[in-house]
């Protein structure tokens, strides 16, 4: 049984390999992309289920004891996010190959993209399931090495400066990745995640806190909390569509995914952590003021996705059951509306032609499909009832004046003022796209790139995925009862972590 | 745990990450890269020194086990070092692409950044005759091989 944890990470991994061999048949590659996520999703749903009833599932590789070994560990956390990337890796996918189908027509094959996509998904996967701080290194390397293949692919004159801009703070943050290792190594003597509570704890305060701020730093860069987020919306709104949305919704949720794991599990926090509260507050309002001042709409995207990192950190400052619980509801529900508004994004720029919002318009009347798919993952984001964003942010609320210091009110209220503005800057959209007559789509500027906007034409495949995609933030809606239980089981065992360790460390039949 | 610390590595680490620090606040891409080359170099080094002193190698039955140095972090250093090449492999690919697509290797200021400073600098001149409508338009074309980015920065900061 607990060989399927192995699967997640192994299976997109032979898949790439083996979609490189077969790099021109271009249906066996899509065919080979398609199943390995659909059973990614299956394995994440078995391994939750199990994690859920029975504990964390722990797999030592080469039969290692801990704390030598590389150990690979689904908790609930692990498993849920696990299955909500896949579906949503599954969903860009199918978009991604309808489009190229569009484009170029069938038989078209596309050397690079099927199996660095496939490499994403293995390093997003192995991220969340890994059980040691090198591993995570290692997990980071395979998803950004595969994201600069992706966002440089077929570069032209106009993306070339920001696909550099990307690689280059990555490669400097991976790098400050390594240092920040080398310290906890020297520091604690291990590398692995459960075994160094105990370490951690019996070092002086001042190495701990520092340990932890550059830990912050570091996921910080990935997950762009706001002084290290000036990176985002200048590389991200460059890249194609479907490439970017997999970058939205994933690869700063999975620097997320990193804080919350370290600082719950390495670090000691006995309550709400003031800097960190702060951190959030001005991310969120940065990240929402930063949206209305754009007039592109992906560049506007990606600000209010910096903005929405502020709430997840915002919940992860409380160091509560009840604000963990939110954080956790907030990032399942963030990933799958920023992975279909982005897409959706990706739509409207191929009826319209144009990212300027200034310059589209009356969308709505001439596809009013793409009009319901974007006012529902919109209206979500901006935290409307009934949709899932309303169900995480009430969590959120509900945390932060619970915990009741000074700090966390200001950043509850803060809250609520993003949520406003966010719902601003979808109503901008709205306004600046859907409304007003019909337009005609504006040529492609540049012909020689890898996406062809202002085509006006799309395909089954691509409103399928996005609809899958915009179904899925329904359904959280829909199970919010169940998935907050899920959720509160889940930051009830980051907090009392006892249950992970022993599992991780305990019993060593290794 | 007793850590000691050795003193040339110390001096070596905090120079190729100043170094490397440094080289990547430049403007020329090149010197960009360098500076990720270094600083990989200290970052990976950091990994070594973090396993402790020297010591015996790590074969089983050739030395007593507390002479033997801690094989973790060389395993890691390893690893590391292959990250690390790899990437920047593949980060001298795009600056060649980027030197091809562009004709020059200076990174280019934010256009936002220069937008920004373009309308201030409007502002305060707005009363003397300078050819600002041509400079503008350079700003709009950045790939012109007149308008050398950076330029116009040290212009702004002069005044």
């Amino acid at each position: 049984m607990t060989f399927l944890v192995a699967l997640p990470v192994l299976l997109p991994l032979l898949a790439a390999a083996l979609s490189l061999v077969a790099g021109r048949s271009p249906r066996v590659q899509r065919l080979m992309g398609v199943v390995v996520l659909t059973v990614i999703a299956a394995v994440a749903a078995v391994l939750l289920v199990r994690a859920d009833s029975e504990g964390p599932v722990v797999l030592r590789l080469g039969g290692y004891g801990p704390p030598f070994g590389i150990t690979l560990v689904a908790d609930r956390l692990s498993s849920l996010l696990l299955l909500v990337s896949a579906l949503v890796t599954l969903a860009v996918l199918i978009f991604s190959v309808g489009q190229r189908i569009t484009d170029f027509g069938r038989t078209t094959a596309s050397t690079a993209f099927h199996p660095m996509y496939l490499v994403l998904c293995a390093g997003v996967s192995l991220a969340y399931l890994t059980g040691d701080l090198f591993n995570l290194f290692v997990a980071f390397e395979m998803m950004l090495g595969a994201s600069y293949v992706l966002i440089t692919r077929r570069v032209t004159a106009q993306r070339v400066r920001p696909s550099m801009t990307y690689v280059i703070v990555s490669l400097t943050s991976s790098l400050l990745f390594i240092t920040m290792i080398a310290l906890v190594y020297t520091a604690t003597g291990t590398v692995n995640l459960a075994a160094m509570p105990d370490k951690i704890a019996a070092l002086p305060a001042g190495v701990q806190s520092s340990l932890a701020l550059f830990i912050v730093i570091v996921f910080g860069i990935k997950a762009a909390i706001v002084p290290l987020h000036f990176w985002l919306p200048d590389s991200y709104p460059t890249a194609p569509a479907p490439i970017t949305a997999v970058f939205a919704a994933l690869l700063t949720k999975v620097g997320v995914y990193a804080l919350i794991r370290t600082q719950t599990l390495v670090f000691v926090h006995e309550d709400s952590w003031a800097v960190l509260l702060g951190v959030a507050l001005v991310t969120m309002l940065v990240g929402a003021l930063g949206a209305i001042a754009q007039n592109d709409l992906n560049r506007m995207l990606s600000f209010l996705l910096v903005s929405h990192i502020g709430y997840m950190l915002f919940g992860l400052a409380l160091f509560t059951v009840i604000g963990l619980a939110g954080v956790i509801l907030y990032v399942v529900h963030h990933i799958t509306v920023q992975g279909a508004l982005f897409l959706v994004s990706g739509l409207v720029t191929r009826h319209t032609g144009t990212v300027s919002l200034q310059a589209m318009s009356g969308v709505a009347r001439g596809y009013p499909l793409v009009a319901v798919l974007f006012a529902i993952p919109a209206m979500s984001l901006a935290g409307l009832p009934p949709f899932s964003g309303f169900v995480a942010k009430i969590a959120l609320l509900q945390a932060g004046a619970e915990v009741g210091t000074p700090m966390a009110i200001a950043v509850t209220a803060g809250a609520v003022v993003t949520s406003l503005l966010t719902l601003y800057a979808v109503t901008k959209i709205w306004v600046g796209a859907f409304w007003g007559p019909p337009a005609e789509p504006l040529p492609d500027d540049d012909p020689n790139d890898d996406v062809t906007v202002g085509t006006g034409s799309t395909s089954t495949a691509m409103l399928g995925a996005t609809g899958g995609l915009v179904l899925i933030s329904v359904l959280i809606a829909v199970f919010a009862g169940p998935l907050a239980d899920m959720s509160e089981r889940a930051a009830n065992d980051l907090l009392h972590d006892e249950g992970y360790r022993s599992a991780v460390l305990g019993e060593g039949d290794g | 745990m007793v850590v000691t610390i050795n003193i040339t590595m110390a001096v070596t680490l905090a120079g190729l990450y100043s170094i490397g620090f440094y080289l990547l606040m430049q403007r020329s891409l090149m010197r960009v890269i360098l500076g990720i080359v270094i600083l990989g170099h200290g970052a990976n080094l950091f990994l070594q020194v973090a396993g402790g002193p020297p010591g015996e190698p790590t074969f089983a039955g050739t030395a007593v086990l507390e002479a033997m140095v801690d094989p973790l972090p060389q395993a890691l250093a390893l690893t590391a070092i292959v990250i690390t090449f790899a990437l920047t492999t593949f980060l001298l690919a795009l600056a060649y692409r980027s030197w091809a697509l562009l004709g020059h290797d200076e990174v280019q200021d934010d256009v936002e950044d220069r937008r920004i400073a373009a309308a201030e600098r409007a502002a305060r001149e707005v009363e003397e005759e300078t050819p600002e409508s041509e400079r503008v338009a350079g700003f709009e074309a950045p790939e012109a091989p007149e308008s050398r980015p950076g330029e116009d920065d040290e212009e702004a900061r002069l005044r």
